[in-house]
């Protein structure tokens, strides 16, 4: 196929893409405004937001069980969907652009198999822990267990990684694989020592979940990612200059060093977070940087703010489902983002073959 | 009186129209119809409660159970009619299924459990996670933790927290009573001078073995039965390696009775390491219902009953 024909096909490939890039932020800001919205009005519970709206308008107590329903649940588990799903979106473009692979992931810096080696960890033997200091963490020990597995991988790969102040991306891919080896055989020894309702927490735990989220956690998690989030937008350009290899970049006059260290450390925060309130949430990640990379291209500027949209629309939508198909019970979120955008992706992929090939 | 006939003509043209409108009304979809049902049985349901209101406590006229022994120690209380849904894990009796199911019972979603407006949770130690469980108190949901056991006293203790719970201690006290009675006839018959060896076997996926060890359930209720464990030194749930299950050397294998898919005597003697066995020579293999078996409810002397003379069976 010449070049010229896909370009027929795909208009809108070559040329300025930035006016459709501004209008599918808009769009997105829009589209989470609804989700947001509809996240606070679906439920298990009939409990309604603009029954509870009207009531509190006209000075009336709203009841109870509305107001814990509405307030303690849904709204918080609303905050946090938008949290977790822009920092694993967002996180999961930049490492993209930073490895130059498309298919990299936080995973690779060591953070999922962290987190996992973390939780893994508190929830078999959390019981050994002394008991003042359990009393203090209560159940906060398990989100700030798999925080620190996450970031402690994370540090130690960036100090292997890095020699006479530079940091090879090629040793970090590698080192990666071999540390994520490393902490899910010591997952493993914790997952032998589990008895029955241990197993069952840890693969509840790496499906991952929103339903534990309360008002401490997104105070916990929140600004952490607020932070990461905000240092994205000063990556874009260098990640832009990137792309054309490390050397050129630093030709261009990227600071590419300094740039390699904000960016794995604004991940590892962003993403330990979310994954210790969460847990093991797929695909998000993969998915939302690549349907917007052929949606509007890959200029970080457009595809970092609109990742950031997208994921957490994708993720306050797959919750939904996963609070209400089985409701009263609730599916792991994990299992809805995999299931939808797995097929989605792969027939995202089938019909920009052609483009994708070039 | 022209004018007045007038009228009168109008309203009754009135009365007719609004008379017929009803009828009129095709009801749109099912659940309008069962509304409607539901509307007409409404003064049926008033009378029942106002028939059954001075008899009542006023709490827990909408309980929820986690935890599949709660759900059966309710039934056995004959407080059933309560209960407004269950656990995963609750699976008997049959009538427990057709109550909604609020999730595994170690997993819950606190607005699945809200949804069903219960005023009252009566759960088994361990029902989680801590943070759901904590938006539901914050909700002002009653919530009863029952502890779990895998002894005789347990069984009794469960009860009482649960009826205390209910509101019928009394009759709470009738029925631990009764089953303690049955649970000491069963344990004293199913005493054994020369106790067999019993290996619990959970899974035996892809050939490998997950078996009980000390401090479960399994190894509660066989000890019960007149046996022992055959597996020693370790805790829990185990994968167990094949020198391990020959060198315990198992009088009998014990198994969950799973309906359909259970593991076939064929599998087991075929089995590298459970085929040596002194169990699988001499075909001393049981099978029981999980729930029954390990759910240490008010059909735990019934289970220590059936699997000792399931014991006694097979040894010959």
């Amino acid at each position: 196929m010449t070049l010229a024909a896909s370009a027929d096909r795909n208009s809108g490939l070559l040329g300025d893409r930035r006016q459709g890039a501004r209008a599918t932020l808009l769009l997105l800001a829009v589209l989470l405004g609804c989700v947001s919205v509809a996240s606070l009005t679906v439920g298990a519970s009939g409990a309604s937001l603009w029954a509870a709206l009207g009531q509190g308008l006209r000075g009336e107590e709203i009841g109870l069980r509305e107001r814990v329903i509405l307030f303690d649940i849904r709204l918080p588990r609303l905050v946090m969907g938008i949290l977790v799903g822009a920092a694993l979106a967002v996180a999961g473009a930049v490492m993209q652009g930073l490895f130059r692979n498309p298919l990299a992931d936080p995973g690779l810096v060591g953070v999922s198999a962290g987190a996992g080696l973390g939780a893994n960890a508190i929830i078999v033997l959390g019981a050994f822990l002394p008991a003042t200091l359990q009393a203090t963490l209560g159940y906060y020990s398990l989100p700030l267990a798999a925080f620190l597995g996450s970031w402690i991988t994370t540090l130690l790969l960036y100090r292997i990684a890095t020699r006479r102040g530079r940091t090879s991306v090629a040793v970090m891919l590698l080192g990666g694989i071999a540390l994520a080896a490393l902490t899910d055989a010591l997952s493993g020894v914790l997952i032998y020592m589990a008895d029955d309702a241990q197993l069952r927490d840890l693969t509840f735990w790496r499906l991952g979940s929103l339903a534990g989220a309360t008002w401490d956690k997104v105070a916990l998690a929140g600004p952490l990612i607020v932070v990461a989030l905000a240092a994205a937008p000063f990556l874009a350009r260098a990640l832009n200059a990137l792309a054309l290899g490390e050397a050129p970049a630093a030709h261009l006059g990227i600071p590419v060093q300094r740039m390699k260290n904000i960016a794995i450390l604004s991940v590892a925060a962003a993403v330990g977070a979310a994954v210790a309130v969460s847990g093991g949430i797929g695909f998000v990640g993969i998915v939302v940087p690549h349907l917007l990379r052929l949606l509007i291209g890959p200029d970080h500027r457009y595809l970092l703010p609109n990742a950031a949209l997208l994921g957490a629309v994708l993720l306050l939508a797959a919750d939904m489902i996963s609070r209400s198909i089985i409701a009263p019970a609730e599916l792991p979120i994990g299992i809805v983002t995999a299931t939808l955008g797995g097929p989605f992706f792969l027939w995202i992929l089938l019909r920009n073959r052609s483009l994708l090939d070039m | 009186m022209s004018e007045h006939h007038r009228t009168s003509c109008a309203v009754q043209a009135r009365f007719a129209d609004n008379a017929v409108r009803p009828t009129n009304v095709v009801p749109v979809g099912v659940s309008a119809a069962l509304r409607r049902i539901g509307r007409r049985l409404v003064p049926l349901w008033v009378t029942a409660l106002l028939l059954l209101g001075p008899f009542r406590v006023d709490a827990g006229e909408r309980v929820l159970t986690l935890g599949g022994s709660v759900t059966e120690i309710v039934f056995a209380l004959g407080e059933q009619e309560r209960l407004i849904g269950r656990d995963t894990t609750s699976s008997f009796p049959e009538a427990a299924l057709t109550l909604p199911d609020v999730g595994y019972v170690r997993a819950l979603s606190p607005e699945g459990v809200l949804s069903i407006e219960p005023d009252l949770i009566i759960a088994i130690e361990g029902s989680g996670p801590p943070e759901a469980v904590e938006v539901l108190k914050s909700a002002q949901v009653p919530w009863v933790t029952v502890p779990e056991g895998y002894d005789a006293q347990a069984v009794r203790r469960k009860i009482e927290v649960v009826a205390a719970a209910l509101g019928v201690p009394d009759r709470g006290a009738t029925l631990a009573a009764q089953i303690d009675a049955a649970l000491a006839d069963a344990i004293a018959d199913a005493s054994n001078e020369r106790p067999p060896k019993v290996m619990f076997v959970l899974t035996m996926m892809g050939g490998r073995i997950m078996a009980a060890g000390a401090e479960t359930s399994a190894e509660g209720i066989i000890r019960l039965a007149g046996g022992v464990n055959a597996m020693e030194g370790f805790e829990g749930y185990k994968q167990v390696s094949e020198e391990a299950v020959l060198a315990a050397a198992p009088d009998v294998i014990l198994m969950m009775d799973r309906g359909g898919h259970a593991v076939s005597d064929a599998d087991i003697v075929a089995h590298p390491a459970l085929g040596q066995t002194p169990a699988a020579a001499k075909q001393a293999i049981v099978r029981l219902p999980g729930l029954l078996l390990l759910g240490f409810g008010p059909r735990t002397p019934q289970a220590v009953q059936r699997l000792s003379e399931a014991l006694r069976a097979v040894q010959g």
